[in-house]
């Protein structure tokens, strides 16, 4: 029903009363941005938290070891720990129903040459899972598979820039590199997340490292990734379970955090779940605070607004007006200037957080603040409605008003 | 045209009730000019209320055109005052951010007439009370016998059956008030029924019919022979 007198009355009072137009359309608008604001920020602290485990799988754990600090059953303490296979078999058949992902690592560093071009890389040995645990992302060919552990097989994955540092635009995959004076051929390219320094990284098997290098059994760490199914609390339960038995096992006092301990990204993940939920809570209260505080505001003016037209209402239901009309005219202005004014602080609320970007992302941990479309238009409509509503109510008891009443007041 | 018969209407002040109209006939005619004289207080203004239906009476019977007036809604309220009712107020009751036409036009957009031929019929009614240059002005800016005429281009612009004028002189200077009545005078000798409410012997020495109202009592319904070329009643 588009009623193009009625837009004209409309408008014809909006642009009359201008003064209270932009206060009641300010209400809003104001209401409105700070809403944007606030959703936008605290969605910009979380993309930082979340991006923080983007590196790794989120479900890591890390078994270290290095020297003791305590002595334990008359050894002595400062004795260096050393993990090796029959550990990681230990653990692999124990808490198998728990393990999704397992690998062990060996780091190792190698001058690695190709040509007549060459640089000194870190080089880690590893099992398959490996690439999850790393969220190691293959480029060209493919990563270390179980054949290579089995045969000790003399192939390398490369990271991204030891590609493009050894062999620029030539293909890569297929050749063979020198590494510490041993060929190994290259079987696949991966880039990471996780920065360059992930990226100059190259990662062979398990098996051949032991072999080629100190014929030992040793290892440095085990990084295994718990099962999925497990919650947080689960999972750091099933972290210090692991790291009470390594302790015991390889006569390490209970509590020497030093000599072997588990760093398991649940803990951390634990840490941020509570904060998120936290700030969720705080964010929801003071977001409807600032949405009640404009509903009251657009009504407080709705009423005042109405109150002072009740004079003009009488003359206009002397000259034949009938309710509906004014109800209807004083509700499509009300639902226009909200309308027009939820759009605004929308728009501004969005630019502004656009403008940060990522300004803020070092000093304030904001990264990319930004807010979904249907959160803010959801806001913008329970504004509308509450115009609506805020005109409704007081227009109708207007409009009933004896015309003699009406005509009366000042 | 109006037709009241033993009307009351009494008016709650507090726990008391003021017993305002105690019991009025009256009948006016098309094409008379009354007037409705008395002193503040005397329920005149609650008389025109009633039958200009701004306000309900409480008991008796009212019939408008022959209709009768009984549990009138705002709405049935509303379209019976478009159609039949001009009204001219003491305090003009112009609305302040329109303009002269705007004011004048305002019934028939009430009335649902097109834009277009509003405001040439709105144009059409301000030329005859004389201010068709007045048009784009607003109320501010126009004198307070300019105000009271736009009014009365406004109370005739739908060619209702009946004018109302509560007081329509008692905020404009005696050569505005002349001025006024005169455009009353010219309406009713073109076949309009006017009823006017004055405290003013003057206005009412120019009506034809005077109607003297006293403590909601009607004391006496006098032609005014001085005005009334043709002896009726």
């Amino acid at each position: 029903m588009f009623d193009l007198d009625r837009w004209r009355e409309i408008f014809q009072s909006i642009n009359k009363n201008k003064l209270r137009s932009v206060m009641s359309g300010f209400t809003v608008a104001f209401a409105i941005l700070l809403f944007t604001l606030l959703f936008g920020i605290v969605s910009g602290l979380k993309n930082t938290f979340e991006g923080a485990f983007v590196d790794d799988a989120a479900n890591s754990m890390i078994v270290r070891v290095w020297k003791t600090t305590k002595p334990f059953k008359g050894l002595q303490s400062n004795r260096r720990i050393q993990l090796k296979n029959p550990d990681y078999e230990y653990l692999e058949d124990k808490y198998d129903s728990k393990i999704d992902l397992m690998t062990a690592r060996i780091f190792k560093n190698f001058s690695i040459s190709y040509d007549n071009k060459q640089d000194n890389y870190s080089v880690t040995a590893v099992h398959p899972d490996h690439q999850f645990l790393e969220k190691t992302l293959i480029n060209e060919g493919r990563y270390i598979n179980q054949l290579d552990i089995n045969e000790s097989l003399k192939v390398i994955v490369i990271g991204r820039l030891i590609k493009s540092d050894l062999f620029g635009e030539k293909p890569a995959l297929g050749k063979r590199v020198n590494v510490g004076g041993i060929s190994y051929k290259v079987i696949g390219i991966f880039s990471d997340d996780g920065g360059d320094n992930e990226e100059r990284v190259a990662y062979i098997p398990v098996t051949t490292a032991q072999k080629l290098y100190g014929n030992n059994n040793y290892l440095s760490q085990i990084r295994i990734g718990y099962n999925q199914d497990l919650n947080l609390d689960e999972a750091i339960a099933f972290g210090n379970l692991i790291e009470r038995d390594m302790r015991s096992k390889l006569d390490i006092h209970p509590d020497d955090q030093s000599a072997l301990s588990v760093r398991n990204m649940a803990e951390g993940r634990k840490g941020v779940d509570v904060f998120m939920i936290a700030l969720f809570f705080i964010v929801v209260f003071i977001g409807s605070g600032t949405l009640i505080a404009g509903i009251i505001g657009i009504s407080n003016i709705m009423i005042f607004v109405i109150k002072e037209r009740t004079k003009e209402f009488g003359i206009r239901k002397a000259l034949g007006a009938k309710p509906s009309s004014i109800v209807g005219m004083v509700v499509q202005e009300s639902v226009l200037i909200t309308t027009i004014a939820g759009y605004l602080g929308l728009t501004l609320g969005t630019y502004i957080l656009s403008l940060i970007g990522n300004n803020l992302e070092k000093d304030y941990f904001i990264k990319d603040p930004s807010v979904s479309q249907g959160l803010v238009i959801g806001a913008t409509i329970v504004l509308i409605i509450s115009g609506l509503i805020a005109a409704l109510v007081p227009a109708r008891k207007a409009s009933q008003i004896k015309p003699v009443v009406a005509l009366r007041a000042d | 045209m109006i037709r009241i018969k033993n009307l009351h209407k009494s008016y709650p002040i507090g726990k008391d009730s003021l017993h305002v109209l105690k019991g009025i006939d009256l009948h006016i005619k098309e094409g008379e000019f009354v007037s409705i004289m008395g002193s503040s207080g005397s329920g005149k203004s609650t008389l025109l209320n009633i039958v200009g239906l701004l306000d309900e009476h409480d008991e008796g019977d009212y019939f408008l055109n022959g209709q009768e007036i009984k549990n009138l809604n705002e709405k049935k309220g509303a379209v019976l005052r478009n159609k039949f009712l001009g009204f001219v107020f003491q305090s003009f009751n112009l609305i302040s951010y329109k303009t002269a036409l705007e004011n004048v036009s305002l019934p028939l957009y009430y009335k649902g007439v097109s834009r277009k031929e509003r405001q040439k019929i709105a144009l059409d009614y301000l030329d005859k009370v004389g201010l068709k240059d007045w048009a784009s002005h607003l109320p501010n800016e126009l004198s307070g016998g300019q105000k009271q005429r736009v009014a009365i281009a406004r109370a005739l612009v739908t060619q209702p059956k009946v004018v109302l004028a509560d007081e329509p002189t008692g905020a404009l200077d005696s050569t505005t008030t002349d001025s006024v009545m005169d455009l009353l005078k010219d309406i009713n000798n073109e076949g309009m029924t006017v009823f006017v409410i004055t405290h003013e012997e003057e206005v009412a020495d120019q009506t034809k019919r005077i109607v003297r109202l006293k403590d909601g009592i009607i004391t006496s319904d006098t032609i005014n022979v001085q005005r009334n070329p043709v002896k009726t009643v």
